[in-house]
């Protein structure tokens, strides 16, 4: 509000405005304050019926629900601890993949491209944005999990040794259903988000930084790591954080993929849930109201997670921006 | 400013005025030309929006028919935000009373068990309801195992991992499936019968089209669907031992087999599964899906509007229904529910709708 309280000081300098002008000036104030306050307003409700309707789950199992990994809708028990495992896991696997290949892309595309290449690869990663997160879902259930399975997942499963540790980690049904594919179908869909905002970022370079760089006798990739990265490193962070939230938050695609199974997943090829296809399998038919109750908890603590996610990220580029 | 905000309150009132006319329209003008609205299961949608198409032609009536999912159709008519709701999993007795809703049965469906089998013909399979369920609870884990070749003699089993796979979304096929398991199987009580349980082994396909999607892609792998999917899909299926001990295959005659079987008239509100009914040639996976109502309407034009609606969709719309692969009311059934609708009154206390005799 103080800079509100300052509008008024340059205006007695000028010439005296008309009244009209005066009176729209402050009308037009109080719509951008409406405008900013009804967002805040709207995430403040959602929050809140977020909270009020998840209370009788949190009620009835404490903080059992965080912690337990059950999930049995006859007996009407309810953990998250499965969910949030698969949130977190699939997520994490989606970044692993996505980071390098973006920064490879957004790289190529700014500082190696030759220019008649330069405008087809950006379209293309621009469209793979513009997907829409059923097709991917469809196109992961019927075209890529059949050849995940036939040419990564068989091989894997049958390269392992009996009884050791590795066989463990790569039990599974050979159907190409699971957390591992189901983090490579997030990682395509967070992939262009990601580049896009990078190469953005490299643009933004002033030309004599870089120029002056290679100026001095720098190769290319002494260029990109030790000019173009740390120069964009704040923004960078922001763009890994919006590709973060994107793949905690994605339904569909990984409703199709992930196998759907509840508990804790036990192996990269294991069948396992996340909060969001969680939500999405059982919301429309659970006429219990513990149930219900639950799958509303669920969603706060996705909220929760995806909030920690941006605060952890703006914690991180303040720290940057002060260094 | 002020003159502004004048104008959009004068258009939000034109609009709330407008949106108040339109609810109008639906409520309470005569059946000619109405329109009412209904939500609910995705099972029957389909059907209900073929026979919607052909009313409207015929008598003007509009349905309008929001296919949320059977919970949320329930959810619907408890809040009375529309006309009716539907569901494939009947409300019991004491809930239909606590609530002062109506049930009746629309068209009847049925689950099939579907297999990916490399080397056997389709529907060479032979199954019965306790080893499913020993297949389903995970104790049953390859095709070879001596309790599925006791019911195969003579076919050549192969020694491969058996993958359960089941819906993933709450859905009424889950309903059916688990309840017969429950009622055949005394070992499934672990896991119970209900839309969405804890499925003790398995993946979880969303939708129909997921769980055939994960069986045609597993060699070795169950599923169940509906059985219109089954059909229009041409997926194998196992045929399944019923209550006479017949195996019998999912065709139309089976299912309407299980509807006739059945003893509807002892049932209060029409609760009844049709699982595992005697018969000779039932199927026994069959099940109805729902029309919920409430008993006292405020509005009778709305009440006489549904009943009507149905009524003709029993009179004209079987050949609709079997053509999508649905199985139709049997004709003494069609006649209870028509006499059952005496129970949907107006606030005079009269019936909304009285049935033309057939």
């Amino acid at each position: 509000m103080t800079a509100a309280a300052d509008v008024p000081s340059p205006a007695a300098a000028s010439p005296p405005r008309s009244a009209f002008g005066a009176a729209f000036d402050k009308g037009f104030e109080i719509l951008c304050f409406a405008a900013a306050t009804f967002l805040l307003a709207a995430l403040g409700g959602i929050v809140v019926s977020l909270a009020i309707g998840g209370w009788p789950a949190f009620q009835a199992f404490g903080l059992n629900f965080f912690v337990s990994a059950e999930w049995d809708p006859v007996q009407e028990i309810y953990g998250a601890a499965g969910a949030v495992t698969g949130t977190l896991v699939t997520a994490a696997l989606a970044l692993l993949f996505a980071l390098p290949l973006s920064f490879g892309i957004a790289i190529f595309l700014v500082e190696l491209c030759p220019p008649v290449l330069r405008r087809p690869i950006g379209t293309a990663v621009e469209l793979l944005a513009g997907i829409p997160s059923i097709v991917y879902g469809m196109w992961g259930l019927f075209v890529f999990a059949p050849w995940f399975a036939k040419y990564i997942q068989m091989p894997i499963m049958m390269s392992a040794q009996p009884g050791s540790l590795w066989e463990k980690i790569t039990a599974g049904v050979p159907n190409g259903a699971g957390i591992l594919s189901a983090s490579i179908i997030l990682a395509i869909m967070i992939l262009p988000f990601i580049a896009a905002t990078l190469r953005e970022l490299l643009l933004s370079i002033p030309a004599q930084v870089r120029e002056s760089a290679y100026g001095l006798g720098s190769t290319t990739f002494e260029v990109v790591r030790k000019v173009s990265i740390p120069y964009v490193r704040t923004g960078a962070i922001g763009a890994v954080m919006l590709g973060l939230g994107r793949a905690l938050g994605e339904t569909m695609a990984v409703t199709f993929i992930i196998g759907n199974s509840h508990g804790f997943p036990t192996s990269i090829f294991a069948s396992g849930s996340t909060i969001a296809s969680t939500i999405a399998n059982e919301f429309a038919e659970a006429t219990e109201q513990l149930h219900s109750a639950s799958l509303i908890a669920l969603g706060l603590v996705l909220f929760v997670i995806t909030f920690a996610v941006l605060a952890l990220a703006r914690l991180l580029i303040g720290r940057q921006a002060n260094l | 400013m002020y003159r502004k905000l004048i104008v959009g309150l004068a258009a939000c009132l034109a609009l709330s005025a407008c949106g108040q006319k339109t609810e109008g329209k639906g409520g309470s003008t005569a059946p000619a030309g109405a329109q009412i609205s209904g939500a609910g299961a995705t099972f029957p949608a389909p059907l209900y929006a073929k026979w919607a198409e052909v009313q409207k032609a015929d008598t003007g009536v509009a349905l309008n028919y929001q296919a949320i999912g059977s919970g949320g159709g329930i959810k619907q008519i408890k809040a009375k935000t529309v006309a009716f709701g539907a569901s494939d999993k009947p409300l019991k007795p004491d809930e239909l009373a606590a609530e002062g809703l109506a049930q009746f049965p629309t068209v009847i469906g049925g689950v099939v068990p579907i297999v990916n089998l490399p080397g056997l013909q389709p529907s060479q399979l032979k199954l019965t309801g306790p080893v499913l369920a020993d297949i389903f609870l995970g104790k049953v884990t390859k095709w070879n195992d001596p309790a599925i070749i006791a019911l195969n003699a003579g076919v050549k089993l192969p020694n491969l991992p058996i993958t359960v796979v089941h819906r993933a979304d709450g859905s009424g096929t889950s309903f059916l499936f688990t309840s017969y398991l429950t009622a055949v199987a005394p070992q499934w009580a672990s896991v119970g019968a209900s839309d969405a349980v804890k499925w003790p082994t398995g993946q979880g396909g969303k939708g129909n089209d997921g769980v055939s999607g994960y069986v045609k892609q597993t060699p070795g792998a169950i599923g169940y669907v509906e059985y219109a999917f089954a059909k229009q899909n041409g997926l194998p299926h196992a045929s399944l031992q019923n209550a006479a001990g017949q195996f019998v295959d999912p065709t139309a005659d089976a299912f309407a087999a299980a509807a006739s079987g059945a003893d509807w008239s002892a049932t209060p509100g029409f609760y009844l599964l049709l699982i595992n009914q005697p018969g000779a040639g039932a199927w026994p996976i069959t099940g109805a899906t729902f029309i919920l109502m409430h008993k006292q309407q405020a509005d009778p034009a709305t009440g006489k509007a549904v009943l009507g609606f149905f009524d003709r969709a029993y009179a004209t719309g079987d050949a609709a229904a079997s053509e999508l692969a649905y199985v139709p009311l049997p004709a003494t059934l069609k006649a209870q529910v028509r006499a059952s609708w005496s129970a949907i009154v107006g606030p005079d206390g009269k019936p909304v709708y009285a049935p033309a005799a057939q």
